[in-house]
Order: C-alpha cells, then sequence, then structure tokens
C-alpha cells in the first residue's frame, strides 16, 4: 500500500505480455524528459546546493554552539538542505510530470498498449529517486569535503532515515497528482505545502531555536521528523524510533489516499 | 504518401454476413451509462476483416463511448464486444496487442523526439513494425529527430497514426483523425488509410465528415442517441434516406402534371414559380424528358439533386450536420 509498492511495476493478470524491455524504454524517456526540462534538476539538486555552498561561506555559520548540540549552524543547514531539494523533488517534480501526462492523453494512450500505465508512474518514479539520491550525494560530499562536516555516525541509520523520507514525502507528492487536475495546480498546491514543511524543518528558524510548542509540532510534520532523524544519523548514531514511525506513517497513510483517489484520466 | 496511391483501388463489396469468416470485429446490444446520462443505448454492428468500417453520428450520439468500450478503455453496462475474438476487459492485454488505437486527443509530451517516441511505443510490442518504413510511409521520415513540439498539427496526426500502427496491428481504430487537418493533408490522410486497409488491416474509423465516409468506407454505422439509427453502404445509405431522386426544371410550354404523374417513375410533381421539381426512382430523368418530348415541350435548366450521404444523415438524425472543418470537441 506504501509508495514503493506503487513505484514497482504491478504486473497483474491481464498485464502479463508487455516486453520488460518496454520499462527501460519508458525510463529513458523520462531521463530525457528531465535534463530537457531541467527546472526540476534546477530546484533539487542545483538549489540546495547553491546555498550549501553559500552557507559555507558565512562565518557566524561555522561557529560551534553548545546550543547546536556541540555542532555548528552550517552542521545543522545540512539535513534541511537535504530536506529543501527531496521535498522539491518530490511535490512538485514528481506531479508534475503525471499531472501533465493526464492533461496530454498520455496515460489515456498508454492503457491503449500492452503496457500497463502504472509503468509510467514507476518510471518517473525511479527518475526521481534517482534524482533525490544525486542530491543527497551531492549535499553530503561537498558539505563533508568542502566544509569539514564530519563523517555520518550511523551510515545505515542515514540511509534508512532517507529511504523513509522519500517514501512518505513521495506519497505526498502523489497525493498531489491525484488531487490536482492541471500542472498549474500542482505547482500552487506544491508550493502552498512546501513552504510551511520547509519552516518546521528548520529553514528559517533552526530546529534547535525553535520554542517548545513549534518543535513539538515540526517533531510530527514529515521534514521536521526527517531532520530529527537525519541530524541524528549524522551527529549520535541510529536514529530514534519516533522520527522513523512518523515518515513512516506518512508514506502509508498519503500511499493510501494516493491510491484510493488518483484518476487515470 | 505516393507509395500509398495506386493501391486506394479495389473496395471490398463483401459484407460480412456474405464474408463467411470470423469478423473482425463484433459487438451485440452495448450499452453504456454514466449515471442518469444513456450515452450508448443499444449498438451493434460486426465488422469484416479487412473492411473500412466507419462510424457516423452527430457529437454526443455515442460514437466515441461506443468505440472507448471497444477498446477496452471503458466497460460496459450490458452487451458483449469481440475484437478479433478477444474480450476487451477479460483479455486487455491480448487484444492491445493486435488493436491499435488512435485517440481524438491524446497529445505527448513536447520536448521528445519524433524517433524517441517511435522507439519507445515500439517496444510495447513483441512483433512491433519496422520503425524506418513505418515513418516512410506516413511522411515522416525527416522528421525523426524534430521535438514532437515543433510538427504541425498534420505531422502530429500522423505520428498518432504511426503509434497505432507501430505493433502491426490486425485492427486499426482511428476517431477523429482528420479533424483539424487542413484539405490537403486530409486527403493525404484519406490515401494513407486506404493504403493501411491494402496491408490487410482492419479499420473502424469514426468521423464527422460525410464526405471522409463517403469516399473512404466499405460500410458505415449512423449513430444517433447511442443507437444505430442505420447501416449500409455510404451510397446505399443515401439512396434510402433520400427516398428517390429529384429533378427540377423549367418547361418550355405550361403542360398538363398529369403528363408526368402517369409515369412510373413519378411520385411527386411540384411548381415551384417557374420551375417544376418532379421526385421519383429509377432513370428519373430520361422519363420526365421523353414524356415533355412526346407533348412538345423542352425542359430548361435542368438540374438533377443526387442526395448525399449528408441529406441521409439530416434525415435519419433529424439534425443538421456539423460541416465545419475542425468543429468538433
Amino acid at each position: 500500500m506504501s509508495t514503493l509498492a506503487l513505484s514497482k511495476p504491478r504486473l497483474g493478470a491481464s498485464t502479463g505480455s508487455a516486453p520488460r524491455a518496454a520499462f527501460g524504454q519508458i525510463v529513458r524517456n523520462e531521463v530525457r524528459l528531465a535534463l530537457r526540462r531541467p527546472i526540476g534538476l534546477i530546484g533539487g539538486v542545483g538549489l540546495p546546493v547553491a546555498l550549501l555552498i553559500i552557507f559555507g561561506q558565512i562565518p557566524a555559520f561555522k561557529q560551534v554552539l553548545p546550543s547546536f548540540g556541540g555542532g555548528s549552524i552550517f552542521d545543522a543547514y545540512v539535513p534541511v538542505l537535504m530536506c529543501f531539494g527531496l521535498a522539491l523533488l518530490a511535490l512538485v517534480g514528481l506531479p508534475n510530470p503525471l499531472v501533465s501526462y493526464r492533461e496530454l492523453g498520455v496515460l489515456r494512450r498508454l492503457s491503449t498498449t500492452p503496457v500497463p500505465r502504472s509503468w509510467l508512474l514507476a518510471a518517473q518514479g525511479v527518475v526521481q529517486l534517482g534524482t533525490a539520491v544525486i542530491t543527497v550525494a551531492a549535499v553530503l560530499v561537498i558539505s563533508i569535503t568542502a566544509f569539514g562536516v564530519p563523517v555520518p555516525k550511523s551510515p545505515g541509520g542515514l540511509v534508512v532515515s532517507l529511504l523513509l523520507a522519500i517514501a512518505g514525502l513521495f506519497a505526498i507528492g502523489l497525493l498531489i497528482a491525484a488531487l490536482a487536475r492541471t500542472t498549474t495546480a500542482v505547482n500552487v498546491i506544491g508550493r502552498v505545502v512546501f513552504f510551511p514543511m520547509m519552516f518546521f524543518a528548520g529553514l528559517w528558524l533552526p530546529r534547535a531555536e525553535m520554542p517548545r510548542v513549534l518543535l513539538d509540532v515540526s517533531n510530527y510534520t514529515p521534514l521536521g521528523a526527517m531532520v530529527q532523524a537525519v541530524q541524528a544519523s549524522m551527529k549520535t548514531g541510529f536514529p530514534p524510533v519516533a522520527p522513523l514511525l512518523v515518515l513512516a506513517a506518512y508514506a502509508v497513510v498519503f500511499g493510501y489516499l494516493a491510491r484510493r483517489f488518483f484518476r487515470w484520466e | 504518401m505516393d507509395v500509398l496511391e495506386s493501391g486506394t483501388a479495389g473496395r471490398l463489396d463483401t459484407l460480412p454476413e456474405q464474408a463467411g469468416s470470423q469478423p473482425a470485429v463484433e459487438i451485440a446490444h452495448l450499452r453504456k451509462t454514466y449515471g442518469p446520462l444513456v450515452a450508448v443505448d443499444d449498438v451493434s454492428f460486426s465488422v469484416a476483416e479487412g473492411e473500412i468500417f466507419g462510424i457516423l453520428g452527430p457529437n454526443g450520439a455515442g460514437k466515441t463511448t461506443t468505440v472507448e468500450c471497444a477498446i477496452g478503455l471503458r466497460t460496459p453496462d450490458a452487451g458483449t464486444i469481440r475484437l478479433m475474438g478477444l474480450d476487451p476487459q477479460a483479455d486487455a492485454a491480448r487484444l492491445h496487442e493486435v488493436v491499435g488505437v488512435q485517440l481524438q486527443t491524446s497529445a505527448l509530451p513536447d520536448k521528445l523526439r519524433v524517433g524517441e517516441i517511435l522507439d519507445m511505443y515500439r517496444s510495447f510490442y513483441r512483433h512491433p513494425a519496422d520503425v524506418g518504413e513505418l515513418i516512410e510511409v506516413l511522411g515522416l521520415a525527416g522528421k525523426r529527430k524534430d521535438y514532437y513540439r515543433s510538427l504541425s498539427g498534420g505531422q502530429r496526426q500522423r505520428l498518432s497514426v504511426a503509434l497505432a500502427l507501430v505493433g502491426q496491428p490486425k485492427i486499426a481504430v482511428l476517431d477523429e483523425m482528420t479533424t483539424g487537418l487542413d484539405p490537403q493533408a486530409r486527403r493525404d490522410a484519406w490515401a494513407l488509410i486506404e493504403g493501411i486497409r491494402d496491408r490487410g488491416v482492419t479499420i473502424v474509423l469514426v468521423t464527422h465528415f460525410m464526405e471522409e465516409a463517403e469516399r473512404l468506407c466499405d460500410r458505415v454505422a449512423l449513430i444517433d442517441h447511442g443507437r444505430v439509427v442505420a447501416l449500409d453502404t455510404p451510397a446505399g445509405l443515401a439512396t434510402r434516406a433520400a427516398g428517390g431522386k429529384r429533378v427540377r426544371f423549367a418547361p418550355s410550354a405550361p403542360f398538363e402534371d398529369g403528363l408526368l404523374r402517369a409515369l412510373p417513375e413519378v411520385t411527386a410533381v411540384e411548381h415551384d414559380g417557374q420551375h417544376i421539381v418532379v421526385t421519383g426512382t429509377g432513370e428519373l430523368v430520361n422519363a420526365v424528358i421523353l414524356a415533355l418530348a412526346s407533348a412538345g415541350v423542352t425542359a430548361r435548366d435542368v438540374q438533377l439533386d443526387s442526395s448525399n450521404l449528408e441529406d441521409a444523415f439530416v434525415k435519419l438524425t433529424g439534425r443538421q450536420q456539423d460541416t465545419k472543418e475542425g468543429a468538433t470537441s
């Protein structure tokens, strides 16, 4: 029921005859489209990396502060910028092409071929997942090599946290794809959801400085939970269960809603 | 396009009842409703292999819904559908392997190239056509590297037809494929359709252009209010609906109407100012002119109204057909 189930080609009894090579061809064209209309790449990869480099130039951000758990403001921003990239990919990058395919009638055309139309959804998921991996890798590598951020304490915990975060965020993105009728609507909804989520991730006010009430709310938002889990994996070790459960809950609930409300036409 | 021009002769004269083989398409008592709206009430017809079969009717008559049910996009409320013996719901994947569909409103991403789109759709089928040959036949050979965005309306339409044919289907369903094309592009498309049929593909053509149906179709089903109101060859439909022929002329001298009424070919004689309008059947013109000549009267300014499919349409549906180009939704 989660997003991950959606992002694999589901081979029902009546759809078994399409050649497997078709999936690769669909992914290949999706990659081409992503490269030729690089708005997703710019927002999802370019922006967080650019912000990372800019923040790296601010001397005050490099000071180690006791209130930041012995890290610097810059250290605190690393997971926040990962959030930034992943959220843009999930909330705009993922639903945008899907809704445009529905608008254009691509999904309709696909359902007159032997290929199940869910393959196009899956291909889009693969492309966005690939981009998400690039974002995370770029932010990590640059912050460790160029700005002296310590190597993550728990790489396994980091991977688990990021996978759950991606599942939760993609599920929200799929629900947007399910509900939005036009690509314009996707962009509006995506933005309306993005900014409050980024607030609770700590883009403007780091979580370490949030008042108690805001922090409590933040813990239950997808990006707040993601920052909590990623930060723990980087600084202390395997993250606590609470943020991981929050992310998993988003994946399950929104994945279910997306499936429930998704319209092919 | 030139390749195809040669193959336009030789219509199929055999109707499916006479052909004896299994029909390519068989639809019986199809019914589909959307809530209180009855889109398709009761539609039955069958299409022989190798036929070009037209589905004609006013907007909202149920044409598209019929086709959508036939290709498995919608689930009928009642009735049976078989395409090449396959049920669109139960055997969807096998059916889509042998039925190519060109949908009325279906665009493609702007930033994909023609070749990339064709290669992708080609990979969907187990026995695909050769892309090089296909784009040659469809006049897109020079466009392989072009973005979809840069194609003209006619080229997009032909690409859409290419995608319907890339799986080497036995049946091609073409929904309003010439809507929005300029007259030359439309003529090219007609030659193309005849060329496809000459390769042994059965064609189901949804159209609202009378001229198109008249020119291309072996048989036509006229659908209105979700029912088949007539099913015949285009010529047969026209004759049946018009109830005969009409001759209009100005007599050189007055004469008694009875002279013409007595003729077995004549069913009615009417006066229209200086002109006389005679309705009848058979060799009407000859009979009228001979009878007039025997009375010493000559007919001037003779006009013969031969009715066409358009008349049939108006007569059978009781509405004026929308003949404006591209005027469909």
